[in-house]
């Protein structure tokens, strides 16, 4: 299903006239925003588990790439595939994950999408068509290429969409997986979210263009550079690259530039990035512009804005109070699930 | 039905299970216009077409990785590694990604690697490989190499409906091997995986074996019958599960047991049965379990050093009348 024959996504009260260039009105803005803020809260959230001793495992988070997250999935069908990585849980949100399911993923439950068999954001749900990204990163690249592969043979018109860092860029699966989707002019986007940093890593030591994006033509593909800090324009570009695909063009490399608000996870303080970098980052936090566009387009009331936060917060809590209040999976359940039947 | 090769079973049994189930399709280098390197896929690009034949740049790691993808999807991919040493440029997709994702997340990766293993002559360090024992230790991966015509086509079409991603092992020197060219049924079968086949019978030793080592085995086997030792000759079929019972059954019989591989010694596959056999049957051993493999170099490509390398019947042989001698 489409976004835009979506009746769930859709505000019954508007009219055609109150969506704007992007065929998006009030309804979906909201999603949005509380999608976004939904992915701030509940890293916030995780990382202050973490640190409470409450969390096994480690802490990842997504701060600065709120809007890549939520503006690319809310560009899909029901019928299209994510293949995330560990910075867009705002996109298992919007495939189908709740707040619940990812807080006993975090917490190692017996009720999480993965039973306890792996933690924070390493976890697929075939239910909700989410695959598991697993932490060598690109590795999924491939994956998603041989996903459209399949959508391209059944001619079932559905799209693979996946993610990589700018760090992730330099491995081989990036090439072989990007590579392989455009000979086969596969039905797949990746997205590039550029943060600056891979781990400790600037980017003159990952690529020496000026662009990730530059390479879509030497693949021969479509690709875009965006600011991956504007809903707008990750909605938009993921649109277009997602119809493009459905039509049969092929994939296309969309690079989005954003700034890792945060270390690479909860142990690291980003002491290395340069202050004016985080300082930029923060003055173009996705989730503030996103609600500065909300107040701006005077869709909502700052009193709404608020009200969504707290909404947002009584989300977390309820996650956090369901997941500590969930079973942990019995020791010997670690020997089973190796193999399907 | 006239006999047939080992080769002509392999593809006869991928032909029948791509006409059985349209969800079967194929995805390897030169598998096309080419039919493979080896021609197991001769003619199948007319027959099925190119959605179902599939071109691969050369690049293992998306062969491998898309074919988790689409297995995902419900297909089942049939990847062909030109030869299995190519393997390695594949192995994070298969030991990391598709070996763990049903324990991680319970989606099923039904997808089958073909690998062409083992050494045909002179073919170097390459092109010869036996990496049978580097997927023997992945939870999650289920690994079989057949020896006989029969086997080769029954595994192929277990390994294809098997819902966990298999790797094939079909040795180079057996794709055209006169002497197991035999008639195959015409109607269905397949052959389990996991359960080992008794080649000869035998009371005085176990020799304990899988591929094409199985014949050089049962060889020595036949030159000790004329001294009067009956040996057992024990084709594992599968690794990965393997059947550990039908090697503790013989080896409670015999006890004596010899394992013999065509990979190298250190870290073979041997090893592990060698391990068992000391910790659940040591009471009915005679002798010190042996086992006879490669030297542990990479395959050397001259002759004279390749010989060198390889098991043979004759170090078969030697191996077998140590164990006996003890």
């Amino acid at each position: 299903m489409n976004v835009e024959t979506a009746p769930a996504l859709s505000d019954p009260d508007l009219n055609e006239s109150d969506l704007d260039d992007l065929g998006l009105g009030r309804a979906d803005y909201r999603i949005l925003y509380h999608t976004m803020r939904l992915q701030r809260e509940f890293e916030e959230r995780v990382y202050r588990l973490f640190r409470q001793g409450r969390l096994a495992g480690a802490a990842y988070a997504g701060a600065g790439h709120e809007a890549i997250a939520a503006g690319s999935a809310y560009a899909l069908g029901d019928a299209d595939i994510l293949v995330p990585m560990h910075r867009v849980i705002g996109a298992h949100f919007l495939r189908g994950h709740t707040a619940r399911d990812m807080m006993c993923q975090y917490l190692g439950r017996a009720n999480g999408p993965t039973a306890g068999k792996d933690g924070n954001m390493h976890c697929g749900n075939w239910d909700h068509h989410i695959v598991g990204m697993i932490s060598h990163l690109g590795a999924n690249i491939p994956v998603a290429a041989g996903v459209a592969l399949a959508s391209k043979i059944r001619g079932d018109g559905a799209v693979s969409i996946t993610y990589i860092g700018e760090g992730g860029s330099s491995i081989g699966d990036f090439h072989e997986g990007l590579n392989f989707a455009a000979v086969h002019r596969l039905p797949m986007v990746l997205i590039v979210e550029n943060n600056k940093f891979a781990y400790s890593t600037p980017t003159r030591y990952e690529y020496a263009c000026d662009n990730i994006v530059d390479r879509a033509q030497g693949y021969g593909i479509a690709g875009s550079l965006i600011d991956g800090t504007d809903v707008r324009a990750v909605y938009k570009a993921t649109r277009a690259a997602v119809d493009l695909a459905r039509e049969g063009g092929g994939p296309t490399l969309i690079e989005a530039r954003c700034t890792r608000l945060l270390g690479h996870a909860q142990h690291d303080d980003a002491f290395y990035v340069p202050k004016e970098i985080m300082e930029d980052g923060w003055n173009n936090d996705p989730v503030v512009k996103c609600e500065n566009l909300l107040l701006e387009r005077k869709y909502f009331t700052r009193d709404e804005i608020d009200a969504i936060k707290e909404e947002v917060k009584g989300i977390v809590d309820d996650a956090v109070d369901y997941a500590e209040q969930s079973p942990l999976p019995e020791p010997e359940e670690a020997l089973e699930g190796v193999y399907a039947d | 039905m006239p006999p047939v090769t080992y080769l002509e079973a392999i593809s006869a049994g991928l032909r029948e299970e791509m006409e059985r189930d349209e969800s079967v399709f194929c995805l390897g280098e030169d598998i096309g216009v080419y039919g493979g390197a080896f021609k197991i896929t001769k003619g199948f690009l007319d027959d099925f077409g190119e959605d179902r034949i599939i071109d691969a740049p050369v690049a293992e790691s998306v062969i491998i990785g898309a074919a988790m993808g689409a297995a995902l999807m419900g297909m089942r991919p049939v990847t062909e590694m030109q030869f299995a040493d190519f393997i390695t440029c594949g192995f994070n997709q298969l030991v990391n990604n598709a070996a763990k994702t049903h324990y991680r997340w319970g989606a099923a990766v039904p997808l089958v690697v073909r690998c062409p293993s083992g050494a045909i002559g002179n073919a170097g360090p390459f092109h010869s490989q036996n990496p049978e024992a580097w997927f023997c230790k992945v939870p999650g991966l289920k690994v079989v190499a057949p020896a006989t015509t029969y086997d080769a086509k029954g595994l192929l079409k277990s390994s294809i409906r098997d819902n966990n991603p298999v790797l094939f092992f079909e040795h180079k020197g057996l794709y055209r091997f006169p002497r197991i060219r035999e008639e195959i049924p015409v109607e269905d079968y397949t052959v389990p995986i996991g359960e080992a086949a008794i080649r000869r019978e035998g009371s005085d030793a176990t020799i304990v074996t899988y591929g094409k080592m199985v014949f050089h085995s049962l060889d020595a086997a036949e030159t000790l019958a004329g001294e009067g030792v009956e040996t057992e000759v024990l084709d594992l079929r599968s690794l990965l599960p393997y059947d550990k019972q039908a090697i503790l059954e013989s080896v409670r019989k015999t006890n004596r047991l010899l394992v013999v591989h065509e990979d190298t010694l250190t870290g073979g596959f041997g090893g592990e049965i060698a391990a068992v056999v000391a910790d659940e049957a040591f009471e009915h051993l005679d002798a010190p379990v042996r086992r006879l493999a490669a030297i542990d170099t990479p395959v050397p490509f001259s002759p004279p050093l390749e010989e060198y390398f390889l098991p043979n019947t004759e170090k078969v042989t030697g191996a077998l009348r140590e164990l006996l001698a003890y």
